[in-house]
Parts: C-alpha cells; structure tokens; sequence
C-alpha cells in the first residue's frame, strides 16, 4: 500500500533520514523503532508531507506521494497523528475534530465520522464542547486520534501515541490501536514502549542514526537479542 | 463647580453622549475587527491598515461623486478594491517575510504605508473631497439627535461582527482560520493550503476596511493623510483588547470611544482623545498584554 524507496530527508542543511526504503502492506500494522533522535518522527513527517524529501520516491497505492501538493496528502488516505498530538488547544473537542474532515471531499461524512469517532470513543462524546488544552494527557490522545480517522484514511501513521501518559492509559491506547486495526485500517506507528508495540503490530523496522538498520516480523524482533538488549533492558 | 459636574452629569446631553459614543464604538470595533483578524491568523501587524482605508475611501468617492454610481454600489466596489489590495498585500509582500524577524515585516508594512499615502497623493492631490451625502439625523426626542450615519455605522458594524462570527465559528473555513492561528505547521495534516488561506484571510481583512471606508466616508473628508487620523487608534483598540482577540478588541472598541465621547463631552474633543490615550498608557502599565487578553 505505502511503499518507500531510498528517502532522503532532513532540515535545512542537517540531514535525518539516508535511504530509507520500507513498505507498508494493506491490513498490515508495522512499527518503526530506535532511540530518541533516530529520526523516526522525521520519517513520519516526510510521508505526510510536513517535511519535503530531497531525494527518492514515495508511492501510495500506486500513485507518487512526493509529486502532490503537500496538503493533498491527506486525500490520498494518509492520515498522521502527530507527536505531540498537536491539537488545536484553543478549540473545542468536536472542532478539532471538524478539522479532520476539512477537505472538501471529506465533509459530505462529516456527521458519519462523527458518530463513528465518538462510538470509538465515548469520552469525547462528553468532552465534545470542552477546549481540546484542557484534556488530560489521554483524552488528548484519544482526540488526536480521532481527528485522524474523521478523514476515513487507509493508513494511519501514529507517532508515540503512548508517549507521557500513565501506564493503565498506555494499555488502554494499545487496545484501542488494536480495535483501530480491526476496523480494517492499515497502521505505521512508532513506539518507545517497543515491548507492547510488538506485540500488536506484524512486522517492525528499527532505525538508527537515520538508517535502516533492522526488519522483522514483531515475532523475530521480540526474540532477538539485539533488540532485548538495546531497548528492553534485558 | 461640583454641582455644576454633577448637573452635566445627570443632563439629558449627557445620555446623548454616551449613545453617541456607543455610536462610534461600533465603527472603532469595524476598524480593529481586520486588523485582528489578520494578525490572529498571520501574525503579522498590517501597520498599513488605515491606508488601504482610505484608498477605499477615495474608491467610493470617485465612483460615486464623478462616476455617478449609487452609493450602494459604489462601497460594493470600495470592499472589492479593497479585499484586493488585502490579497496583494500578502501575495506581494507579507507572504515573502513570514520567516522574517518581527520587526522587518513591521517595516515592510510601514514602508507600504508610505507607498499608499504617497502613491494618493501623487493620483489624487492633497486637497480634501467630500462625498456631499447627508443622511440627517434623528430625533429621538425634543433635546437628543443622534445622527443616521451614526446609527447606520453601528447597525452595519453590528451586522459585520455577527456575520463574522458565525463564519469563524460554524464553516469549516472559519474554523481552518481559527485554527491555523493556533498551529500553522500541522495544517498540511488536515489538507489544509496555509498559502491560500493566508491569501483569503488578506482578502477578508482587506475587504473589512473597504466596509469601515464606506461608513467613514460618509462622515469625513478623504485626503491622503486621513489614515493618521484614525489609524493609531486603531492600534492601540487592538493591542488594548489583546492583539489578536477579536473579542478583546471588540470590547475595547467600546471603552474607547466612551472616553472619548466623555471627554469631548466635559472639555474638548481633542480631550477625549487625551483621555483615551492616557488611559491606554495607564492601560498598558496594569496589564501590558491588553486588558481583555486572554491569561496564556
Ligand atoms: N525541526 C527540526 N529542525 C532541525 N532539526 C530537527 C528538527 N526536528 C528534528 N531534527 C533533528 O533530526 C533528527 C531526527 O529527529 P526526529 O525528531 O525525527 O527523531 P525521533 O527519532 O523522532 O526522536 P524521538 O524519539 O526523540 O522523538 C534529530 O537529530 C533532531 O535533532
Ligand atoms: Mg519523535
């Protein structure tokens, strides 16, 4: 579905990524891995357009990434959670949510994503008229979340869903992720807590100082003793 | 002399002024309403705001005094030109220095004030023209009149921001401008063209002032230098309400021309303007981040 080969990408004159090259199978749900600075959400970034690449090629189900407008990308069925979560703060829950659905093409399913987003999500159904900066760290994330999916994409790419939040709230947005993937979307995320993350994804990749440096079924890479030893602790 | 203040205070001229003053608020909110909008969302303080005022002030007068259009029209077409020159001030200027350090897009705009004031003079001489309209006023009763311009002024600007309130606040548009303000970077994410709603928010701004022009026109002569005359007031309405926060602004429209209805009232005008001025340096001492700012 979202394939890469050989990207290039950085900031200004510092470069991030080196030749990436990774795919992205329909119904699949792959996690990309490494330590902090790696350039795991540079990688993020340069799918969706936040970022140009200077060199290679992006393609999603056949058709260049790199050669659209970036704020067509989202139409192409790309959606990203972003680090951070970056919500609009000063906004209300249901707004940000309207947010998701701006495109023109998506605002027809506006009322129907919704329903959905909120079914997903009871809590922001309660929360819908509260300011999106005054959500807690999990109630954020939720929002995040489903401002993603008010697009209907193909793929959600989700960076450090779980980051800064209480660990019974970091099972409960493994759970969720999984009940994403059960409505038949196709995840890329990235994940400090690489224990849980590969335990609910198929296949994981692990970058390192920009590279590439590992690919394996999330089985493979729970059992390897480089992975145990570099982010595990054991 | 206490009995005297006391006596003015409770006069029937006194309630004239406060209305009068209510009056002028409305067209103060008109003014600060475009250049919060545009710097809410862009960031960017259009010092040049009262020029491009008064070019479409001169607009409507050409259109309607020598072109002979009815004046309806004629301010239609003063919002066009002016919605224009919003866009090309961002397309031509502003959208090369969002990068830029504060204060060279603050030059960049002031420098543009003096290419608008000095471009009307060059076009348009520096003699005073007067669209000659006059609506009369009305008695409300034997000893208060309060002005039809007057009362249209507030009546439109009190349309504008209701219209304009439900634009930022219901569309999907309005709610990218809303939003656009709060987190430029990610707006790629929501398939949102920053460029071209920065480019339609100018627009919108600029088309605000040709509104404010219509109704200033109808109260005061266009020469090339009015934009002095109202537009530090502009200013400081909107840094008083919070530079950005409509709502601030719309507020301190108000308190503004209060003081200087109040003012005129007990001494001169010029006065009132003393007063409203002092009140914003006071104003600026207690709360430097405007009196209705919203606490970050
Ligand atoms: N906006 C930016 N400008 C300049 N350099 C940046 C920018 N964002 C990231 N970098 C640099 O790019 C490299 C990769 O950063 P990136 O944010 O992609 O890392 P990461 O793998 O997501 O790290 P983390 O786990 O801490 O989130 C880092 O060296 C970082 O300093
Ligand atoms: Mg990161």
């Amino acid at each position: 579905m979202l394939t890469l080969r050989n990207v290039n990408a950085g900031y200004g004159d510092f470069q991030a990524l080196f030749d990436v090259s990774l795919d992205v199978n329909a119904g699949e749900a792959v996690a990309v891995i490494g330590p902090n600075g790696a350039g795991k959400s540079t990688l993020m970034r340069v799918i969706s357009g936040m970022i140009p690449a200077t060199a290679g090629h992006i393609e999603m189900e056949g058709r260049s990434v790199l050669d659209a407008p970036a704020h067509d990308i989202v139409g192409m069925g790309i959606a990203h959670v972003p680090e951070n979560r970056r919500l609009f703060p000063r906004m209300t829950v249901e707004d940000n949510l309207r947010m998701g659905c701006f495109m023109p093409q998506f605002r027809a399913r506006y009322e129907e994503r919704k329903d959905f987003v909120y079914e997903l999500f009871p809590r922001m159904l309660e929360r819908r008229n509260q300011m999106a900066g005054t959500l807690s760290g999990g109630e954020q994330q939720m929002c995040a979340i489903g401002r993603a999916l008010m697009s209907d994409p193909k793929i959600l790419l989700m960076d450090e869903p779980s980051a800064g939040l209480a660990p019974v709230i970091v099972q409960q947005v493994f759970d969720l992720i999984e009940r994403i993937r059960a409505e038949g979307l196709t995840v890329l995320i990235v994940e400090q807590n690489v224990k849980q993350v590969l335990r609910i994804v198929d296949r994981a990749y692990v970058l390192e100082s920009g590279t590439l440096r590992l690919e394996g079924t999330a089985d493979e890479l729970l059992q390897s003793a480089e992975i145990q030893k570099a982010f595990m602790g054991m | 002399m206490f009995a005297e203040f006391t006596e003015a205070l409770f006069s029937i001229f006194f309630v004239e002024t406060l209305i009068n003053g209510l009056l002028l608020g409305g067209v103060l909110a008109l003014l600060s309403l475009g250049l919060n909008l545009i710097f809410g969302v862009i960031d960017v303080v259009w010092i040049c705001y009262a020029e491009i005022i008064m070019l479409g002030m001169y607009t409507i007068y050409f259109l309607h005094v020598d072109g002979g259009m009815p004046l309806i029209l004629a301010a239609a077409c003063g919002v066009g030109v002016t919605a224009l020159l919003g866009w090309l001030t961002h397309r031509l200027v502003i959208g090369y220095l969002l990068q830029a350090a504060p204060i060279n897009q603050l030059l960049a705009t002031g420098g543009l004030l003096f290419f608008f004031q000095g471009a009307a003079m060059v076009a348009f001489g520096i003699e005073f023209r007067n669209l000659g309209v006059s609506l009369g006023s009305l008695a409300v009763s034997e000893d208060i009149y309060l002005s039809w311009t007057r009362l249209l002024s507030f009546a439109i600007a009190a349309g504008v921001v209701v219209v304009l309130y439900q634009f930022l606040s219901r569309s999907y548009l309005g709610a990218a401008i809303r939003a656009i303000s709060q987190d430029r970077e990610i707006m790629i994410l929501m398939g949102v063209n920053t460029k071209k709603l920065y480019l339609l928010t100018s627009a919108i701004g600029g088309g605000l002032a040709g509104l404010a022009a219509a109704l200033l026109a109808l109260q005061y002569d266009v020469h090339p230098f009015i934009g002095l005359s109202f537009g530090p007031i502009t200013f400081m309405v909107c840094v008083m309400g919070g530079l950005g926060n409509m709502v601030g602004g719309f507020l301190a429209a108000f308190v503004f021309s209060e003081l200087i209805t109040i003012g005129g009232y007990f001494a001169e005008l010029e006065w009132g303007y003393v007063l409203a001025f002092a009140f914003f340096i006071a104003a600026m001492f207690v709360r430097p981040e405007g009196l209705f700012a919203r606490k970050s």
